[in-house]
């Protein structure tokens, strides 16, 4: 009864533990428990074939050491646990530098972390030193990519934040991209989402309230820098370290955006998944607190900030222009915009894989990847274009090849109809060609059949 | 050695040449194209530059018509297959499959010799009561001559499209051959006997006429007229907004807000939405209220134009079609009038008379494609290609004025049309997902709020190849379609060829039961059990390949200043300029 006097009250529920992901039960039979499905100890042995300069570390087991972090986190073979957290205590919440992401093609490696707490006197740790070094070859150089732009991390050290100075970091070349955070991007949606609705504006109205939004400008922003860290690792032969403040927000976006463009393997629907978990659940993306009530919220919410959305946004550009290259559609990237807001399934409640664990979720409630991977489901998301490519690609980030996410932003404002009926003549097409293809094969066999059994019959 | 590439821009193309202040390396030469590309070139010598710079501007602004290339240009086709070729397009045919002439509409020889009107054709329909005085009288009351004709008949409702110029009403002037005639029209409609008059300028733009003598129909003179204004601009407005547009969008580095800000105040979007707004109000009229509509502005062959023939291709899916367009394009625009060769310059002359109306007309109609993507049979590298030959001069459909001026200068015998070849490579141009089971009036009704309008990256920055997707989609469909035609073919032929073998063994094993009755297991089977899956037909596999994922592709560059500044792409002289075709 209270619930009808008051709807609001159920969309800003106090404890978690009252959410539906708590009282959902499954009407499916789970044939693979999407909890285990991507183990961190399953994802570094992909790398460990590879290399033998990486190790696990378990240093972070009762998230003592950094609570936002996982258990179980790759480090550089050379860094004992000690010197972990020692090299803690001197990086914003505790996040030391850990491995994002292993190159196979040339050994080069994205890390990400913290910002250095250097303060205005800037402060010095051996330890933070010596991590970062010991991931560079001899004679190489890495970049550090800070997302924030060079003003904004100087004025950080006011506040006991700051960045690396080149002095003690000399084979490291720092770049400042600016990335925008919080309330700037929450405004921003708003804004566009607003934009979106007034199916009234004119012309001159609409383009100038898009322009207002920002919204595209932060996705090239994103963009820009995830491509410069690719190109860091792919052209340049350099590793890289990214950090803004927390390295939990803008620094997640380009790690795991770099990765796309890079690894092949994440543009897969299992690899995508696998990148979720690994870059954005496991490495402490508070999604609790980023999407609590999407573009509606009236009240100020300090932490709100679509930030998982921009990074959706950003890669449904890429699949735009590489369409053949993701094997996963615009559906599926719809799919987890919903279930990060609003979801029957546990995997996005909590803020860190330690609430998560105090929370009990894997007990308690079903995973979201549980249900995707069901084989119904999954057709569903699969783009029937898809031919698996080794290459790296590089999107144009040219506000004329950016264009609004129309999938969502004018999902119910605008008449899909044609849309949708174009595409499903289009699967048609494409599973006809199969089709075909396979009675042409049938065919040719059995004429190869005939042709043999004749010569058979003739050549007694 | 390195690959050289050339770089073949028709002189017709050249839109502009401009010379920028010498640098180290050499001489800035930056050559704008009608088709939106633009090629930069570094002259190592300033005196070469500046030769290429005179020569360039001399090859592209001609003086008359027989120094175009259409003139010169030569398929190697004989007289008949070139006549054949300008035959293809039959515009009384067009008018017979509208349904007229009939009980209502004729057959008009007023204007068989031009005599009435120099810039519309031979041939027109009015309405059987419109007496020939009826038409003089009308025609001296309207701007150039240009008295109302029939453009579109729509069969299912009885309603007329028709199109003229602006009465030469000034404050007050009045001419009843022109009311009658408006009259005739009307009455040409056994359904509704109102019609609208819609005059696409600005209300003000029209007014301000009336001081000139010209103006718009009072429609206290017309009985049963609805008159409307629908506010497109005119072709100077489109001019400098197109002006404005392609600035924008050429600078470099441009950041998304500049971009949007850019589009906005260029207004493009807006004058596009104008005439899609005004072509939707056309068929709703048609198709509501069955009502017939007649369209001006101010002369009558552009913002008309426009509207007539978009407002036709709303309302009857033959035009959406491959042939079909190009008998749109043929009726409304060139043989009523519109000045193509003063619209794209195809000779030097008047700056202020060159504006991209049909350029518009294009982009409204890819707009459509957009929003109905089945309802097409063509795609756009079609209407890009009708684009590119509206300034390429090389077949003689859109030189000149008119079809007077056509006529005189003796196209038909001195050059080629145009159509013929695009057909001949229909293939590239049509749309796979065409859904062509619809029926003939199927009536397109488009959703003009302001967010269906995108900037058309394909027409502005068809040569920027950076900026489009690495794969087409659409490309991958065309060809799979296309392999799905030969796949079916083969399953016939392996059909067959079965059937064959079949027959021919049942007559063996018949014939040789008789002399084994045992058949020993045929060791073959096995062989023929591991026969190999054919791959087929690999089209797909080059076009989903990736251009710019290799190190020469300079894409990268965009995305930081730190290790690269993006130059323009530098051809020296002696690897060859941009060569001319002519």
């Amino acid at each position: 009864k209270e619930i009808c006097l008051n709807p609001g009250a159920l969309s800003t529920l106090d404890s978690i533990t009252l959410m539906y992901p708590f009282f959902y039960r499954p009407m499916f039979e789970v044939i693979e428990d999407g909890w285990h499905s991507f183990l961190p100890e399953q994802e570094f042995e992909l790398y460990s074939s590879a290399t033998s300069e990486w190790r696990l570390s378990y240093v972070n087991k009762e998230f003592a050491v950094c609570p936002s972090y996982p258990p179980i986190v790759i480090v550089p073979k050379s860094i004992d646990d000690e010197a972990l957290r020692k090299v803690a205590t001197f990086r914003h919440g505790g996040r030391f530098p850990v491995l994002s992401y292993y190159h196979q093609k040339n050994g080069m490696v994205i890390m990400r972390s913290g910002q250095p707490l250097t303060g205005t006197n800037g402060r010095r740790c051996k330890e933070d030193e010596k991590l970062i070094n010991a991931t560079l070859r001899v004679g190489k150089r890495g970049y550090v990519i800070d997302t924030r732009s060079l003003n904004v991390a100087q004025q950080a050290r006011a506040k006991g934040g700051g960045f690396e100075q080149e002095a003690h970091y000399p084979q490291w070349r720092r770049i400042h991209k600016s990335i925008e955070r919080y309330h700037i991007l929450q405004e921003s949606l708003i804004k566009l989402v607003e934009a979106c609705n007034d199916q009234t504006h004119n012309m001159d109205r609409w383009l100038s309230k898009l322009e207002a939004s920002n919204w595209l400008t932060h996705i090239k922003e994103i963009l820009t820098t995830a491509c410069l860290a690719a190109q860091c690792i792919d052209r340049e032969g350099a590793s890289v370290l990214i950090h803004g403040t927390e390295g939990t927000d803008s620094t997640l976006q380009v790690t795991s955006l770099a990765q796309i463009i890079l690894e092949p393997r994440s543009r897969t629907i299992r690899g995508f998944e696998a990148l979720i978990e690994r870059e954005w659940l496991q490495a402490g993306h508070p999604f609790q607190q980023r999407c609590a009530q999407s573009a509606y919220c009236n009240t100020k919410q300090k932490w709100e900030a679509p930030v998982f959305l921009l990074f959706l946004d950003c890669v449904w550009q890429i699949l735009r222009q590489f369409p053949c290259s993701f094997e996963f559609n615009e559906n599926f990237l719809i799919m987890l915009f919903e279930h990060a807001y609003a979801s029957q399934f546990g995997t996005f409640l909590g803020n860190s894989e330690s609430e998560r664990c105090k929370l009990k979720l894997q007990q308690k409630t079903m995973s979201l990847w549980s249900w995707v991977n069901q084989p119904s489901e999954l057709s569903k998301y699969t783009n029937p274009l898809f031919e698996a490519n080794n290459l790296v690609i590089w999107p144009s980030v040219a506000p004329q090849s950016l264009p609004l996410w129309e999938g969502i932003f004018l999902r119910w404002n605008r008449c899909s109809k044609y849309l949708d009926e174009a595409y499903e003549e289009m699967v048609n097409i494409i599973e006809y060609n199969k089709e075909l293809q396979a009675k042409v094969n049938i065919l040719r066999r059995q004429l190869a059949e005939l042709e043999t059994e004749d010569g058979m019959q003739e050549s007694p | 050695m390195e690959h050289i590439r050339t770089t073949k821009i028709l002189h017709h193309h050249i839109a502009s040449v401009e010379k920028l202040a010498l640098t180290t390396s050499g001489c800035p030469l930056v050559i704008q194209c009608k088709n939106f590309r633009i090629v930069h070139f570094i002259v190592p010598r300033e005196r070469d530059c500046h030769d290429i710079y005179n020569s360039l501007l001399q090859l592209s602004k001609q003086a008359k018509y027989e120094d175009l290339y259409a003139f010169s240009y030569n398929p190697k086709q004989n007289d008949s297959e070139r006549l054949q070729g300008w035959q293809l397009i039959d515009l009384a045919e067009e008018y017979k499959r509208m349904g007229v002439p009939n009980s209502h509409w004729e057959l008009s020889d007023a204007n068989r010799e031009y005599k009435i009107c120099e810039t519309y054709p031979r041939e027109l329909y009015v309405p059987w009561t419109a007496s020939k005085p009826i038409i003089v009288g009308s025609s001296k009351f309207r701007s150039k001559g240009r008295f109302p004709v029939l453009s579109y008949y729509h069969q299912d409702k009885k309603a007329a499209i028709c199109r003229c110029s602006q009465p030469l009403s000034g404050f007050s002037a009045r001419c009843m051959e022109d009311e009658h005639l408006l009259q005739a029209i009307s009455k040409a409609n056994p359904v509704n006997r109102y019609m609208y008059v819609v005059d696409t300028r600005p209300k003000l733009n029209a007014m301000a006429n009336r001081a000139a003598g010209k103006g718009y129909e009072n429609e206290d003179n017309y009985s049963s007229i609805r008159f409307q204004f629908v506010g497109i601009e005119n072709i100077h407005v489109m001019r400098s907004s197109l002006q404005k547009l392609l600035e924008v969008n050429g600078t470099k580095g441009l950041s998304v807000s500049d971009f949007y800000s850019g589009l906005e105040s260029s207004g493009w979007l807006r004058h596009i939405k104008a005439i899609m707004d005004a072509a939707i109000f056309l068929a709703k009229a048609i198709m509501v209220e069955n009502a017939s509509v007649l369209v001006h502005c101010s002369d009558g062959w552009d913002r008309t134009s426009q509207v007539c023939s978009l407002g036709s291709l709303l309302l009857d899916s033959y035009y959406r079609t491959i042939k079909g367009f190009m008998v749109l394009i043929e009726k409304d625009w060139i043989s009523f009038g519109h000045k193509f060769s003063e619209r794209c310059g195809h000779l030097d002359g008047d700056p202020k008379e060159v504006s991209p109306v049909f350029t518009q007309f294009l982009e409204c109609v890819w707009h459509l494609t957009e929003q109905f993507p089945q309802a097409f049979e063509f795609n756009e590298a079609f209407l890009l290609q009708i684009h590119e030959h509206i300034h390429s001069c090389q077949f003689g459909n859109f030189l000149g004025n008119c079809q007077k001026e056509r006529e005189e200068l003796k196209l038909k015998e001195k050059t080629y049309s145009l159509w013929p070849f695009i057909l001949e490579d229909q293939k590239k141009y049509l749309n796979p997902l065409y859904s062509s089971k619809s029926h003939r009036f199927i009536v397109l009704e488009p959703n003009t709020v302001s967010f269906n309008f995108k900037f058309w990256r394909n027409m502005y920055h068809q040569f920027d190849r950076t900026l489009h997707p690495r794969q087409s989609v659409f490309n991958i469909i065309m060809n799979m379609n296309e392999q799905n035609k030969q796949l079916e073919k083969d399953i016939k032929d392996l059909e067959s060829k079965i059937k064959q073998r079949k027959n021919k063994q049942t007559d063996d094993i018949l014939t040789k039961e008789l002399l084994h009755s045992v058949h020993p297991e045929s060791p073959t089977l096995k062989t023929s059990l591991c026969f190999k899956e054919q791959t087929l037909l690999p089209v797909n596999d080059s076009l989903r390949t990736i251009e710019g994922s290799s190190p020469a592709d300079n894409r990268y560059s965009e995305y930081a200043e730190e290790f690269s500044k993006s130059e323009p792409a530098v051809v020296s002289l002696e690897y060859g300029v941009a060569r001319m075709t002519c």
